[in-house]
């Protein structure tokens, strides 16, 4: 188990008649951080909260650092840390209360002042969490998930809706974390974000892996750099399956053949705006 | 057990926050006061026949509402205030956020659980020391002061254990209110708690009091007030509310907000 920190075969999560995971492989290894992108609705943090051990899943398996995370062992719990899509923590307890109280869970947490370093909320040591701007609250979510110097990271939606200011701080902290050796596994519909802080990419559309590959400098499949402001459909490039499905047989991670082959994908555009600019390509 | 002692950390932090929200801290512990001011004063000083109480025991209201009020303030400490606490933080996610670290979720709750029995006895303090200074109320002493102790540990605890089992049936943090209110509002009323039952109530309102743990409660907590007499029994069907609630929130307590 020494290299692979994650681990997921033909995961499927159905509720009733709707399939919200449909057959995924997923592979992250220890110190690699995995950004798993797609359009909301995809099926990510469906993926994610299974992986986290708040959601039962239907069908496959899952290692989480050699665990099943459906059997909620608290050894587990101990070595990862979350990042959940929404925020919430007492108002009325300043930063530092709350990165201990949380720390005190775990048994070798880090040091309190040193894990607000990492995420540059030193100057708020005192402040009450009241206080403090989304983005800031974001970066103590972060702070409480490193609390007790996790093995393996979980941000879910890490930026969205920051201004692009705040983007590239807690891009920041995401590095900060991948150079301490953190495993991260990053949901996003940010292409740029995947781009910039993921070794590894995997795209989700409508339950399943469409693709995955590392990163690459020139954007996943596509040549083209499109510009476009708040508001316009955020193009992702999906890759049609070279050869159909299989119908038996355990479903395969990747669907593409050659994910950056410009000539092998398809664009279409995905139905929601995002915010900042979109525009592909290393900065 | 290092995970009583985080539970204990828990009532710490808790604390804490509660303490840093001074109006809700202020009129957690003014409500009772409130009451027993507006009663007293609407129902002037006449008598009241004690219920329950045989020969009857005759006081003048204000003596009776002291420790109606006080068990009043033990049951909005315990109950109604955890459950809509507990609604607020599971919609804020933050239950949620607790699942997943290493503190066993009944750890947690505990802590909840104890912080609220804290409450408790500072509000029984402030109401009992507000009834002797202005109301010439006689305070518990000596062994009844001991069973006092135990009854009020007993209640707050029980009450604090349905206040967590309760939460499973509210689906939102905006319907927490009216709906734990709802569960308690009508049995407090029928429990000789805000108006002492008069003569000859219906048959119907003496099987409320007999099965609810609210008016056994009360009248135990009369005792240590009034001097009447003390019946272990009441706390045993406290304890027994007490013990379901907590079965009941084993099973069925809702960490994440409903979609």
């Amino acid at each position: 188990m020494g290299d692979v920190a994650i681990r997921v075969r033909g995961l499927r999560r159905s509720y009733g008649d709707l399939q919200a995971v449909r057959g995924i492989d997923l592979d992250v290894e220890r110190g690699q951080v995995f950004a798993l992108l797609g359009p909301n609705g995809a099926g990510k943090t469906t993926t994610v909260e299974i992986l986290e051990g708040y959601r039962a899943r239907s069908a496959g398996e899952v290692s989480v650092l050699g665990h099943d995370p459906a059997r909620r062992e608290r050894s587990l719990r101990e070595r990862i840390g979350i990042v959940l899509q929404s925020t919430g923590v007492d108002p009325y307890l300043t930063v530092r209360e709350t990165v201990e109280l949380y720390a005190g869970f775990y048994p070798r947490p880090r040091d309190v002042r040193e894990v607000l370093d990492i995420v540059g909320l030193s100057e708020k040591l005192d402040a009450r969490v009241l206080r403090l701007s989304g983005g800031q609250q974001r970066r103590l979510d972060v702070a409480i998930a490193l609390a007790g110097d996790p093995q393996l990271l979980f941000l879910d939606e890490p930026t969205t809706g920051f201004d692009p200011g705040a983007r590239r701080q807690a891009w920041e902290v995401v590095r900060n974390l991948a150079s301490l050796g953190k495993t991260v596994l990053l949901t996003t519909h940010y292409m740029d974000e995947a781009q910039n802080l993921a070794d590894r990419v995997a795209v989700m559309a409508r339950g399943e892996i469409v693709a995955e590959g590392p990163r690459r400098r020139s954007g996943i499949g596509t040549s083209r750099t499109r510009r476009s402001g708040s508001g316009s459909p955020r193009t992702i490039s999906r890759c049609r399956p070279s050869s159909p499905r299989p119908r038996s047989g355990p479903p395969t991670a990747t669907s593409c053949s050659s994910p950056t082959r410009p000539g092998s994908c398809t664009r279409s555009p995905v139905g929601r705006s995002g915010r900042g600019s979109s525009s592909r390509g290393s900065r | 057990m290092r995970d009583l002692r985080l539970a204990l950390r828990q009532v710490r932090f808790t604390n804490r926050a509660f303490w840093r929200n001074p109006a809700a801290a202020f009129f957690t512990f003014a409500f009772p006061l409130m009451f027993l001011v507006i009663f007293t004063t609407l129902f002037g000083n006449a008598d009241v026949r004690v219920p329950g109480t045989d020969p009857v025991l005759v006081v003048r209201q204000s003596t009776y509402y002291v420790p109606a009020m006080a068990s009043f303030a033990v049951i909005t400490a315990s109950y109604t205030n955890i459950a809509v606490s507990v609604c607020f933080q599971r919609d804020a996610g933050i239950l949620k956020r607790i699942r997943g670290t290493p503190l066993p979720g009944w750890a947690y709750l505990l802590g909840r659980a104890m912080h609220a029995v804290v409450v408790s006895l500072i509000l029984v303090a402030i109401t009992a020391a507000f009834g002797a200074a202005f109301y010439g109320t006689d305070l518990p002493g000596g062994a009844a002061l001991g069973r006092f102790a135990v009854t009020l540990l007993v209640g707050s605890a029980s009450f604090a254990a349905l206040g967590l089992a309760v939460t499973a049936i509210v689906p939102n943090a905006d319907a927490g209110p009216p709906i734990v209110n709802a569960t308690i509002l009508p049995i407090l009323f029928l429990s000789d708690i805000f108006v002492p039952v008069g003569t000859d109530p219906p048959a119907w309102v003496d099987v409320v009091g007999k099965v609810f743990p609210v008016r056994h409660f009360a009248e135990a907590m009369q005792s240590g007030f009034l001097g009447t007499r003390f019946d272990a029994s009441d706390l045993l069907v406290a304890l027994a509310w007490g013990a379901a609630g907590l079965a009941l929130a084993a099973r069925s307590f809702v960490w994440e907000p409903r979609r």
